[in-house]
């Protein structure tokens, strides 16, 4: 367990690292090249990050009212705020805030910017299709979310990802309207930065939601492991899982803006090794096969449902 | 110039150690707080054992036996002095208890009142937060004793006034048949 937790740990500060090399070769080679210069990067940051304040600040209530999510009492959902607290005890954490969502399809979300800021929603979907012990499992992968500040690693992505889009589109636009910085090397040293710079603009932004999309990934990873830490007990949501994979029944309140936040992936997953590259989640035959790793070999573990085609 | 390296050197090290103690003092003070956490939950049960006693009595009034040994075993929990002290006695609370909801399976009118079934709800909810409670306590007593035991923090942590601490070991009491007399 603690192997899994340390190994998506490390994986994540490599992909982020990855992406600031990409982002400074780009902001090299477009300053070299065009005429908007090194500040071009500097600008860019500057604008993505207001931007992301909003959203950071205020973002749980807004995902929260979007999904029509209602804050239940403990004398509501005594199981609910039981466990959960239970669970924060755990984590290391101050209680989250416990919302439910009227809707039939089962999944549940972690939003807020800190934890102790945070809040949990679950559908009443979850509440009766799960049994106890596979509802603790999916908490404890919320508030591991929580505890792992993912919503606030999200933030900085997607400030890395606007930066990218930003200065390349900038770029595009120089080049449109003429402008090219004359190297101080002139001739050939400046036609391959030029080439560089021309190649990066156009894959950097690919790349960059390649890379969030990995990251987003990652993260689940992460939570499973952390949730199943919480409750010493992986199975619970191995379990959850695999009823959640069996029952396709989409999430109405989900879109593309929010689909990332929650347990399952509630929209229509990509299949195809390409195209895999796009999901916010991974396979969720792969996060019962890797809770299994955890529990170890005699443990006993319900058998993964055959995935629905 | 030897002199100015010298001193650098001494004054990394000073550094280096104010760090460690810094950190040592920061995850002592997270298992003094995991450890009243404990206390919390533990007080939080012992509050409800009395309505769940007289929920039972409203039906069965004449199991006297077991409602004192409850009451007895609570009182003791709650006079508990040292850890070893207070485990013993909760594990005779978690027994009697045990024989309390064993009284109240065979009255079915009682079950099935929403008092009785929310004290059940809450008294399991308390129960499974004591062992989370434990649970973050043994978790941080590990990143205490990690940190004073590996090198070099291991040779300073005696000398600045940090000693081992304790896992929270749970002894299974030895389990009794159930008694229930009709």
């Amino acid at each position: 367990m603690y192997e899994h937790i340390e190994r998506n740990a490390r994986v994540t500060w490599l992909l982020l690292a990855f992406f600031v090399l990409l982002i400074l070769a780009l902001g090299y080679a477009i300053g070299e090249v065009s005429d908007l210069g090194y500040a071009a990067l500097p600008i860019a940051a500057a604008v993505a990050a207001v931007s992301a304040t909003s959203s950071y600040l205020y973002g749980d209530r807004v995902v929260l009212a979007v999904s029509g999510a209602r804050e239940v009492s403990h004398d509501e959902q005594p199981f609910l705020h039981n466990t959960v607290e239970g669970l924060a005890i755990a984590a290391g954490i101050p209680k989250p805030r416990v919302f439910v969502i009227a809707d039939s399809a089962p999944n549940a979300f972690a939003t807020g910017r800190n934890p102790a800021h945070a809040s949990i929603a679950v559908t009443t979907g979850l509440l009766e299709k799960l049994d106890r012990l596979e509802l603790e499992g999916v908490l404890a992968h919320e508030i591991a979310h929580v505890q792992h500040m993912d919503i606030r690693l999200s933030t900085l992505v997607v400030v890395l990802v606007g930066m990218v889009a930003l200065v390349s589109d900038w770029f595009w636009r120089s080049m449109r309207w003429g402008g090219r910085r004359r190297s101080r090397d002139g001739g050939g040293a400046a036609g391959v930065l030029a080439l560089i710079a021309v190649v990066l603009a156009i894959f950097a932004p690919v790349a960059a939601h390649l890379i969030r999309f990995a990251v987003s990934r990652r993260r689940e990873l992460l939570a499973d492991a952390g949730g199943a830490m919480l409750t010493r007990y992986p199975a619970g949501l191995a379990g959850a899982l695999a009823k959640l994979d069996a029952d396709r029944e989409p999430l109405e309140v989900a879109n593309k803006a929010t689909a990332h936040l929650y347990i399952v992936n509630p929209l229509k997953e990509w299949g195809g090794s390409l195209n895999a590259l796009f999901n916010t989640h991974p396979p969720i035959e792969e996060r019962i096969r890797r809770l299994r790793e955890m529990a170890g070999p005699t443990a006993d573990f319900p058998e993964a449902r055959e995935p629905s085609a | 110039m030897a002199g100015w390296i010298v001193i650098g050197i001494v004054v990394l090290l000073v550094l280096y150690v104010v760090y460690l103690y810094n950190k040592l003092v920061v995850l002592r003070n997270r298992i003094n707080n995991a450890w009243s956490q404990i206390d919390v939950q533990l007080r939080r049960r012992y509050d409800l054992i009395p309505n769940l006693v007289e929920a039972v009595k409203g039906y069965a009034s004449h199991e006297r036996e077991v409602f004192e040994r409850v009451t007895e075993a609570r009182a003791k929990a709650i006079a508990a002095g040292s850890v070893g002290e207070q485990s013993q006695a909760e594990n005779m609370l978690t027994g009697a208890l045990r024989s309390l909801f064993a009284v109240a399976e065979a009255y079915p009118q009682l079950r099935a009142t929403e008092n009785f079934q929310q004290l059940q709800e809450e008294l399991s909810g308390t129960e499974s937060k004591i062992a989370f409670a434990r649970q973050f306590y043994n978790d941080t007593v590990l990143r205490y004793e990690n940190l004073r035991q590996s090198f070099p923090t291991t040779l300073l942590a005696g000398a600045l006034g940090f000693g081992g601490r304790e896992y929270f070991e749970m002894e299974e009491a030895a389990r009794e048949p159930v008694k229930v007399q009709f």
